[in-house]
């Protein structure tokens, strides 16, 4: 049967930035019902719209935004990894076991203190991912069923590097990179979180890599014989997610001030719902970081916003659940008009 | 005289501002064969939609038998007697032959699937239309043309159905199963059954239609016997305008070789190929399905490794298995189903036609956009795309005008070697001629082609030379003044 008759988009999509207006509303919603309780009395000043709680929204999205990066590039590439809880927890033991001054050696300095086990932890990330890129791209294993091995697997590894012990009594200089602030405003994290956000638009959208991101997840066979090494770009986007992952977990452990054996447990759902509130499609092709970085930001503002209002916990994560099913129900239907 | 069997007058329908019909006519007799024509866009898969009861009409009347008929459904166009074999294939692929056949309709004893009872009507069946397939091989693991015939013999399966509509069912079959496939339809006829048929193949039409309808911007604007029409005639109606010659040959082979081929082989598909393939000439492969002519093209472009044998590229031995290599040395490939393997289809054109390219024109791993945006635009042009823009997605084009944007990425990158596979499928006339042009202002300056094509007249239209294969072997090569119709069909079976 013939090809469907071409059809001009409107200039000004909905599409491209429903996200963002979707954002809004929801902190306009917040701070309304923040507003009634103010003239209502019952609090001396709108606490939602202050410098601070922007900042603190952000802060808490850091540890999510960075894995959602990762999971951005995955998800376009037409695979998922659910190991970046269990990776980020493991980086953040090693990175623990070397900045920790009780690890019987007391000569280390300063700078080994932050050199070391921030590159231990973004190796070791690195490392869990190329192992899932290995074996999704040498074996055409499943995504989902990779690294849901490397979920169970990275957790273990988490747990025998101390015998399941947490590590804390972290070195200051280390601890920075979660509770420093830049000129005494902007917490480190949120930083990290622009940067990487940053740098990962750069290469998604302005280098040779991420237009071949695109297409291995549009239809890899094409992508193939467009003469792309389809098995190299599978390989680094798990690479970088496991990189990222890592990342997390030097600002989880340092904002924390200890690794747990049980940290980033279940992180990969926030990670994979911030990248399809975002728009992204699970079956590839199709995403982008701003969306990514709004669905972070919608999830945070959620948490905060329901905080603050006094949700409690249970109901929070009804009120979270049906937000994305319903994100993904508009989504579906504004592409399948 | 009696009613005709369906008729279909003054059929309107619009989606939005678009006006997919507007003046759609149809009639169809008991035991004709009835083509229906019309390029991409003319309106035929409204109307076929409009019968199927996927779509309501905005206005006009259909009658079947003298009675006015309206679906509100593609139930209620079923019970009515309408089956359709669609182009794309849509059966379960886990499941069995006679489970697919009989789907929805399976005989059951105890509200189980009478298993028995099911294999041997579909053994039946498959019988009776001379099909040689086990009802119980799973769908999926049959090859593409026996999974068309299967799908042709569900729609058979409803016996109570008298309007069999064949949308493009040749597509993927090879020249026996076609010749099988029309015996089907002239009994069927014979039978008194109306059938239409939709295909793009000028040939099929005269060979076993009785009478046609052209379609051409959602009208119809000709209907009559296919015996009192000629061919180009036909052509005129449906691109509305005057040709000359279907095909566009003005190359000239050179003696400079651009691709050696010296006894490669790769089982099962193919043994020891030897051919040269010279600048500025248009080398045709002729075979049946199953000859292992596209798994020949997919190793000469490395995405297979050959198992023993020599690939050069302009006298420069090639490393085999490498796509990368391919490319570097000037090889490019238009793969046979662009859908599965040309196209990006969630991406746009212009992502899609730089696909190839970006790694040409890249610094430090960082895209020259102005370069690729000049790139684009070149290929659009020299292509002929018909798009409202770089950034339209490209699934939303005409099969005719994705098929140039296969060929757009594959010649971004200045090839010297172009390897085509079945390069006109499910393609309108009007496209078809303008993808000939192509083809022959590439070989006329200086580029070889090796085209693969399963078109007798295309092979024989636009080919300087052509080389038959057989069961992976090359079994006849004849030059361009030798090659009829007849002498390679004789060679190919």
């Amino acid at each position: 049967m013939s090809g469907t008759t071409p059809i001009a988009k409107p200039t000004f999509s909905l599409q491209k930035y429903g996200i963002v207006l979707a954002f809004l509303g929801l902190c306009a919603l917040v701070s309304l019902v923040c507003q009634i309780k103010v003239m209502q009395g019952v609090w001396p000043v709108n606490v939602f719209l202050t410098l601070n709680n922007l900042m603190l929204i952000l802060h808490q999205i850091s540890v999510n935004g960075v894995l959602a990066v990762g999971m951005t590039f995955v998800v376009i590439s037409a695979g998922i990894d659910l190991s970046v809880g269990s990776v980020l927890a493991f980086s953040g033991m090693v990175a623990a076991s070397f900045a920790t001054r009780y690890t019987g050696v007391t000569v280390w300095s300063d700078t080994y203190m932050v050199l070391a086990p921030v590159t231990a932890a973004l190796l070791g990330g690195a490392l869990c991912g190329a192992v899932n890129g290995w074996i999704i791209s040498r074996f055409r294993i499943q995504a989902f069923i990779a690294t849901l091995g490397m979920l169970l697997a990275a957790r273990g590894m988490t747990m025998a590097v101390t015998g399941g012990n947490p590590i804390s009594a972290l070195s200051p200089d280390f601890r920075w990179f979660g509770t420093g602030r830049l000129f005494g405003v902007v917490p480190v994290p949120v930083i990290i979180l622009i940067l990487v956000f940053a740098v990962a638009w750069v290469i998604l959208n302005k280098t040779v890599f991420g237009r071949y991101v695109y297409a291995v997840g549009g239809n890899e066979k094409s992508a193939r014989t467009s003469g792309i090494n389809t098995r190299a770009v599978l390989m680094w986007v798990y690479v970088l997610a496991g990189f990222l992952s890592g990342l997390a977990g030097i600002i989880l452990t340092a904002k924390t001030g200890s690794a747990q054996t049980a940290a980033g447990t279940s992180y990969e759902l926030d990670a994979i719902a911030a990248v399809v509130i975002g728009g992204a499609s699970l079956a590839g092709g199709v995403g982008r970081l701003t969306g990514t970085f709004f669905g972070a930001l919608i999830i945070g503002v959620m948490n905060n916003g329901l905080d603050i209002l006094g949700v409690e916990s249970f109901y929070q994560l009804i009120i979270k659940g049906a937000l994305i099913v319903i994100a993904v129900i508009i989504d579906s239907r504004r592409m399948s008009p | 005289m009696s009613a005709p069997l369906l008729s279909m007058r003054t059929i309107r329908k619009s989606f939005g501002s678009v006006h997919a019909l507007t003046d759609g006519n149809l009639e169809l007799k008991r035991g004709e064969i009835h083509a229906l024509c019309g390029g991409n866009g003319a309106g035929k898969s409204t109307i076929l939609g409009i019968l199927m009861g996927f779509t309501r009409p905005d206005g006009g009347d259909i009658q079947i038998e003298g009675q006015p008929v309206r679906f509100a459904n593609a139930h209620q166009a079923l019970t009515a007697g309408i089956a359709i074999v669609q182009q794309e294939l849509s059966g379960v692929p886990q499941l069995s032959v006679a489970e697919n056949i009989f789907l929805g309709a399976a005989p059951r004893r105890h509200g189980f699937v009478d298993f028995p009872t099911l294999n041997r009507h579909a053994e039946d069946l498959l019988a009776r239309l001379g099909f040689d397939i086990d009802p119980r091989a799973m769908l999926g693991s049959l090859s593409v043309a026996s999974q068309q015939l299967v799908e042709i013999a569900k729609a058979l399966s409803r016996q109570d159905a008298d309007i069999l509509i064949f949308d493009e069912p040749t597509s993927a079959l090879g020249e026996r199963d076609t010749q099988r496939l029309f015996d089907v339809l002239r009994d069927l006829a014979a039978a008194g059954k109306g059938i239409i048929y939709v295909t793009h193949r000028l040939a099929e039409i005269f060979t076993i239609a009785d009478t046609f309808t052209v379609f051409k911007d959602g009208a119809t604007v000709a209907t009559g016997r296919v015996a009192d029409i000629h061919r180009e005639r036909l052509i005129e109606h449906m691109i509305g305008g005057t040709i000359d010659g279907e095909y566009v040959k003005d190359n000239v082979p050179g003696t400079d070789p651009r691709l050696q081929l010296r006894a490669l082989s790769r089982a099962p598909w193919f043994s020891k190929v030897d051919l040269t393939l010279h600048a500025g000439e248009i080398l045709g492969i002729y075979g049946l399905v199953g000859s292992g002519r596209s798994q020949l093209l997919d190793t000469i472009y490395g995405l297979e490794t050959p198992d023993e044998g020599d690939i050069l590229v302009g006298g420069m031995p090639q490393r085999p298995g490498s796509v990368g290599a391919a490319l570097r040395a000037g090889i490019s490939y238009v793969t046979e189903d662009r859908a599965r393997s040309g196209l990006v289809l969630c991406a746009s054109v212009g992502a899609n036609l730089s696909l190839s390219k970006v790694r040409f024109i890249q610094r430090l791993g960082f895209i020259d956009e102005a370069a690729e945006k000049a790139g684009i635009l070149a290929s659009i042009q020299r292509m002929g795309i018909k798009t409202p823009s770089p950034d339209q997605i490209v699934s939303n084009l005409s099969g005719g005008n994705q098929q140039k944007v296969v060929f757009g990425r594959c010649t971004a990158v200045a090839p010297k070697v172009l390897l085509l596979d079945e390069p006109t499928r499910g393609v309108d006339v009007g496209a078809k001629k303008e993808i000939y042009r192509f083809i022959s202002e590439f070989a006329a300056d200086g580029g070889a082609v090796l085209m693969v094509s399963s078109e007798l007249e295309e092979i024989i239209g636009m080919s300087d030379r052509v080389l038959v294969l057989k069961q992976g072997r090359t079994v006849a090569e004849f030059p361009r003044d030798e090659t009829t119709q007849k002498a390679l069909m004789m060679a190919a079976v």
